[in-house]
């Protein structure tokens, strides 16, 4: 077993392990601290994969940014008791058995599946910022830019619903008229 | 290393979040979920980038990060909106969309 396949294996267990912890702690807290080391797990596999910029950006996105976002939002809520009131067995059996099924259906599909590639173990130069940029720059600007006008609309979108509400305004009476 | 290797563990982790979307009704566990499945699919296209050699699924991946960041704004500014209205974010208390 050579030095490649250790850490992916290694990684790999780490990936889901921590993922099977997000979907069953019950303190919300402990889901995101397990979404973290996900998240972590996954920027190995593509460091490994030779995409350096990509676990960079993931690492600073992700963990760094949108799970703090999550962890704000459950701290102001005060979520972090344990007081999540739980589905039903019933329901719980049922979703862990669709989900087994579509993984069994969707292994059967792609067992036999006409891709056939072998992931090289030596390293290329794909993955890093000269020739993303000079890809995204050259044949992705129009979606770039799209993204862009993407951000700023969510950003509005975002103040305008989390805005507080304002005095209902009682019709047939004018505010400004005392 | 196959390939299938990767189709498998990212398909693994996509079923893990999906099982938990079906199965928690805290909001905000099943917006993690949501964010798990698509970081599945991240991994899945890092992995055919490299094997065809090719730059323009990890400029995916860029992309896909980007609506995601868009996406938790916003979906965050609802579940926040959804607890100042009913104090709690328990999926349950919302399926009937009225008061």
């Amino acid at each position: 077993m050579s030095l490649f396949e250790l850490i992916f294996w290694l990684l790999t267990v780490m990936a889901l392990s921590c993922a099977m912890g997000v979907i069953l702690s019950r303190n919300p807290i402990s889901s995101v601290l397990f979404l973290i080391a996900t998240f972590f797990a996954i920027s190995g596999h593509y460091v490994l994969l030779n995409a350096q910029f990509l676990a960079i950006v993931n690492i600073i996105v992700y963990a760094g940014a949108i799970m703090v976002l999550f962890l704000f939002v459950i701290m102001l809520m005060n979520l972090n008791a344990d007081t999540e009131p739980q589905k039903s067995r019933l329901v719980q059996f049922a979703g862990i058995l669709s989900g087994g099924i579509l993984f069994i259906v969707i292994l059967a599909a792609l067992k036999d599946a006409m891709m056939r590639g072998d992931i090289s173990e030596t390293a290329t130069d794909i993955g890093l910022i000269k020739n993303l940029g000079r890809t995204l720059f050259t044949q992705y600007v129009l979606p770039f830019e799209i993204s862009s006008v993407l951000f700023l609309s969510a950003m509005i979108g975002a103040m305008v619903i989390g805005k507080k509400e304002e005095e209902t305004v009682i019709p047939g009476k004018n505010p400004n008229q005392n | 290393m196959p390939i299938q290797y990767y189709l498998f563990l990212s398909l693994a982790l996509f079923v893990i979040g999906i099982m938990g979307a079906l199965i928690r009704r805290n909001a905000i566990i099943i917006f993690m979920c949501i964010e798990l499945m698509l970081n599945a699919v991240n991994l899945l296209l890092v992995a055919f980038s490299k094997m065809f050699n090719d730059p323009s699924s990890q400029l995916f991946v860029f992309f896909i990060m980007v609506v995601a960041a868009a996406e938790v704004a916003v979906g965050l500014a609802i579940i926040v909106m959804m607890y100042r209205k009913v104090h709690s974010v328990d999926i349950n208390i919302l399926n009937r969309l009225k008061h």
